[in-house]
């Protein structure tokens, strides 16, 4: 809660009871909104709190979430990743393509691999050629999109191997293995991005690179190691996602990159670089996958989810240019 | 004798935050002639046009046109009156041609269709009558930069301007298209239109001016014909009488001090060559320029914030390269740059996280920031350079100017230097934090750093320099010692004043 006092403290200075409302709700916003939503539907469907609903629902949120986790930190950098969907598939056919070659373990690591390098290679060029992320990650997200379809031919990759499917699909005191990976990859994340220099170098290139360069960060090399960050994360969404169904194919996960950058958003992480958290993300994956999950057990028409999910993520930017203006 | 005097102002005040930018000023400004505002960096010169032309709002005065009170909201409550300004950056439509830019909004049209004919025909009677003439059809950014000033000239013109403010017009100027400019506002004084020329250039206004107004940390000193002014009587009322207030004693390095930095034939081509200096150990060097004669760039390059450097730089004389400001951090290397906000401070970042951002290996374990630690560390340098509040976690964004160049000093003194470069160190704080601001650079050289200082406030370069470069187009043109350090001497040698200086201020 060091935070809740850092807030205070950093608003003492201006004596704003209003802006200090509009801090904490920016900043502790999304939890609330969580618990609102929590509540409502606790009573609105006993179906909504059960165990088996609510592992369903973290276990539904890992794909999105493991790469949310990663895209958090790209966007406080002031980057954007627009290929981690493009990624996502590139790796999951490739491990599958691999396993149904008989080498299930070779290929996962080579999928993670392949990932971690792609997200280098998108943030090389993104320094080398000083093009917005927004652009070469867009370019480079058709690239390795039609490299996969190239590797898969298009066609449904099936592993048959009973070996593939224990990442997805295995569990451990009923919970999923997928879970913990989510878990440990929050953990990692999280810690990485507030507790470490590289954190700090994140938080401060997307600040202002220019102050941070003159304080000796070296700024591009951070970047090439969050396009890297965030290329793992799709690769490691990618193996869960073709392991829990046994089979892979280069067109799966579209718009995944998209769904990941509206809930690091939702979390309360600026678009604009230079602020965000990873549990805010965290909450916002977990409120957005809440609100599917309503949805569902109330039986209300998905078209309306799609609506209302959109309102929510304008809802959160509004927001956060609020709070910004105010503070200039 | 009313309809003589086109523009009146009354007692005008304008702040900037804690900055008052003009103080009491009354001016009247005859018709038809050309009126200079001449004074340091900082001074007020450009306020004070731009609160003519409508771009700022005085805080309070009056403003009076023909005699009629007036109030400008807006550039373009000034253009209704016939006062229009003419920027030091051209501010133009880059891709469309001369004559859509001169009659840009002013279009003659029948059912909102722009009459091309009839603005040929305008285009053909306004060139005859300024004798400008700029080929019409041509886009404006094929165009160099003098004859884009003509062509904002011939827009103001055509909006039918009585009036033009021109903010250091001749700043961006080859030395050839100088001259054009000046028989431009030549042209504009015989066709009846008054102008205001704000510049820093001496000769350059003692030869086209009728009537200049010197001014002076924001108070008009003097206001007079130029028939009766010199080089010497200009640079005497931009400084004043004052040197030296609140600077504490000097206390010169030994002549044997160690040199701690050796600068050796340093260029950056277009910006400077030929840079050679040393500074010794406990040595305030200050580098003195106008803005653009490359003084800046110099400590960039130093501290490695440009590519394209050649030349030698040595430490305690041991060869260094630096290519990144990486690189000198490591070899202990320190710059306050001059933009606090766009090149110093991360302003979404607190006090402390700005203070350790160069040396964070420093108050970490591996990868691991030690936060308690850092805290603590920076929570004491807080104290001890007396930022107030002392307290790491206030975010910067919300503190005065003042507060923010402390922790910009605390930044780089976390981990001591041993060559510290302070460009504009005192840059928009008020009065009292410079004193303070001064005292800690006096501390630094002190302690046994060499300074590198840089400032457009020439009593600062004075006050606490030991040793003063004077830089002029890229080339440091003069060094002044303990023994001719003046004022004047300085002045006249990065303003060019002294006879055969250079080409630029030929008649």
């Amino acid at each position: 809660m060091s935070r809740v006092k850092d807030s205070i403290e950093k608003l003492k200075g201006s004596g704003s009871w209003l802006a200090l409302m509009g801090n904490l709700l920016k900043n502790y916003g999304i939890i609330i909104a969580f618990i609102i939503f929590f509540v409502i539907l606790s009573f609105l469907s006993p179906a909504f709190l059960t165990l088996r609903n609510l592992h369903n629902i973290v276990d539904q949120s890992v794909g999105v979430g493991i790469i949310a986790c990663a895209m958090t930190l790209a966007i406080i950098s002031g980057n954007f990743d627009l290929s981690a969907g493009a990624i996502y598939a590139f790796s999951g056919s490739l491990a599958a393509i691999i396993a149904a070659n008989g080498h299930v373990g070779l290929g996962f690591a080579i999928a993670l691999l392949a990932g971690f390098s792609l997200g280098l290679l998108n943030g090389v060029i993104i320094s080398g050629l000083r093009v917005h992320s927004f652009i070469a990650t867009l370019a480079t997200g058709l690239i390795i999109q039609g490299l996969a379809l190239l590797m898969t031919n298009g066609r449904l990759i099936i592993v048959k191997n009973p070996e593939f499917v224990v990442i997805g699909q295995g569990s451990f005191l009923g919970i999923k293995y997928p879970i913990f990976i989510f878990a440990a990859w929050i953990a990692f994340t999280w810690i990485l991005l507030s507790k470490t220099r590289f954190g700090r170098a994140v938080y401060a290139i997307g600040g202002n690179s220019e102050a941070a360069r003159l304080s000796g960060i070296r700024v591009d090399w951070v970047r090439i190691m969050v396009f890297g960050l965030t290329g793992l994360s799709a690769a490691l969404a990618g193996i869960i996602a073709v392991s829990r169904i046994s089979q892979g194919q280069a067109d799966m996960g579209s718009m995944i990159e998209l769904q990941a950058i509206a809930r690091v958003v939702i979390g309360g992480t600026s678009i604009m670089g230079g602020e965000g958290s990873v549990w805010g993300t965290v909450f916002g994956v977990l409120l957005m996958r809440l609100i599917g999950n309503g949805f569902n057990i109330l039986n209300i028409s998905p078209f309306y989810q799609r609506v209302f999910e959109g309102a929510v993520i304008l809802f959160a930017v509004a927001l956060d240019n609020i709070m910004r203006q105010r503070r200039r | 004798m009313k309809n003589q005097w086109i523009v009146k102002l009354q007692s005008i005040d304008k702040r900037f935050g804690g900055i008052e930018a003009l103080k009491n000023i009354s001016l009247a400004i005859q018709e038809g002639t050309i009126h200079a505002l001449v004074g340091e960096n900082g001074a007020g010169k450009s306020t004070l046009g731009k609160i003519i032309a409508g771009v700022h709002r005085p805080d309070s005065g009056q403003i009076q046109v023909d005699g009629r009170a007036v109030v400008f909201n807006s550039p373009r409550d000034a253009l209704v009156e016939g006062i229009a300004m003419i920027s030091q950056e051209v501010a133009l439509v880059p891709k469309r041609t001369v004559i859509e830019n001169v009659f840009l909004g002013i279009e003659n049209t029948r059912y909102k269709i722009v009459q091309k004919n009839k603005l040929q025909k305008r285009y053909k009677e306004l060139t005859d009558r300024t004798g400008l003439f700029i080929p019409p059809d041509i886009p404006v950014s094929s165009l160099r930069i003098a004859d884009q000033k003509k062509v904002e000239v011939l827009r103001a013109v055509a909006q039918n301007t009585r009036l033009i403010v021109m903010d250091e017009p001749t700043a961006a100027l080859s030395s050839e298209e100088t001259k054009i400019l000046y028989s431009l506002v030549e042209g504009l004084k015989a066709i009846g239109t008054t102008v205001i020329y704000v510049s820093h250039f001496l000769e350059e206004v003692l030869s086209l001016a009728d009537t200049v107004t010197v001014l002076r940390n924001g108070e008009l000193i003097k206001t007079s014909p130029v028939a009766g002014e010199t080089p010497d009587s200009l640079v005497k009322a931009m400084l004043g009488g004052f040197v030296s207030l609140g600077f504490p004693e000097k206390i010169y390095p030994k002549p044997d001090a160690p040199v701690v930095l050796s600068v050796e034939n340093l260029a950056r081509k277009r910006f400077f060559e030929e840079i050679t200096f040393q500074i010794r150990e406990g040595e305030i060097v200050g580098l003195a320029g106008l803005a653009g004669s490359g003084r800046s760039e110099v400590c960039r390059a130093i501290f490695g914030a440009d590519q394209g450097i050649t030349g030698t730089i040595k430490l305690l004389d041991k060869k260094v390269e630096i290519h990144t400001p990486r690189d000198a951090v490591k070899a202990g290397i320190a710059l306050l740059p001059e933009s606090r906000k766009l090149q110093g401070l991360i302003m979404n970042f607190s006090a402390g996280h700005n203070v350790t951002l160069p040396h964070l290996s420093k108050v970490a374990f591996g990868p691991l920031i030690r936060a308690q630690e850092e805290y603590q560390l920076t929570k004491e340098l807080l104290s001890k350079l007396d930022v107030r509040p002392p307290n790491p976690r206030i975010n910067v964004g919300s503190l005065s100017g003042g507060n923010q160049q402390k922790i910009l000093f605390s930044k780089w003194l976390f981990q001591r230097p041993n060559v510290f470069i302070a460009d504009e160190p005192t840059a928009g704080v008020d009065v009292g934090a410079k004193r303070a601001i001064y005292q800690l650079i006096h501390r630094l050289a002190e302690e046994g750093m060499a300074v590198l200082l840089v400032s457009s406030d020439m009593s600062e370069i004075l006050g606490l320099s030991h040793r003063v470069l004077a830089m002029r187009k890229g080339r440091i043109v003069m060094e002044f010692t303990q023994s001719n350090l003046t004022e004047n001497k300085i002045m006249r040698a990065i303003f060019a004043a002294d006879r055969g200086g250079e080409e630029k201020c030929q008649e």
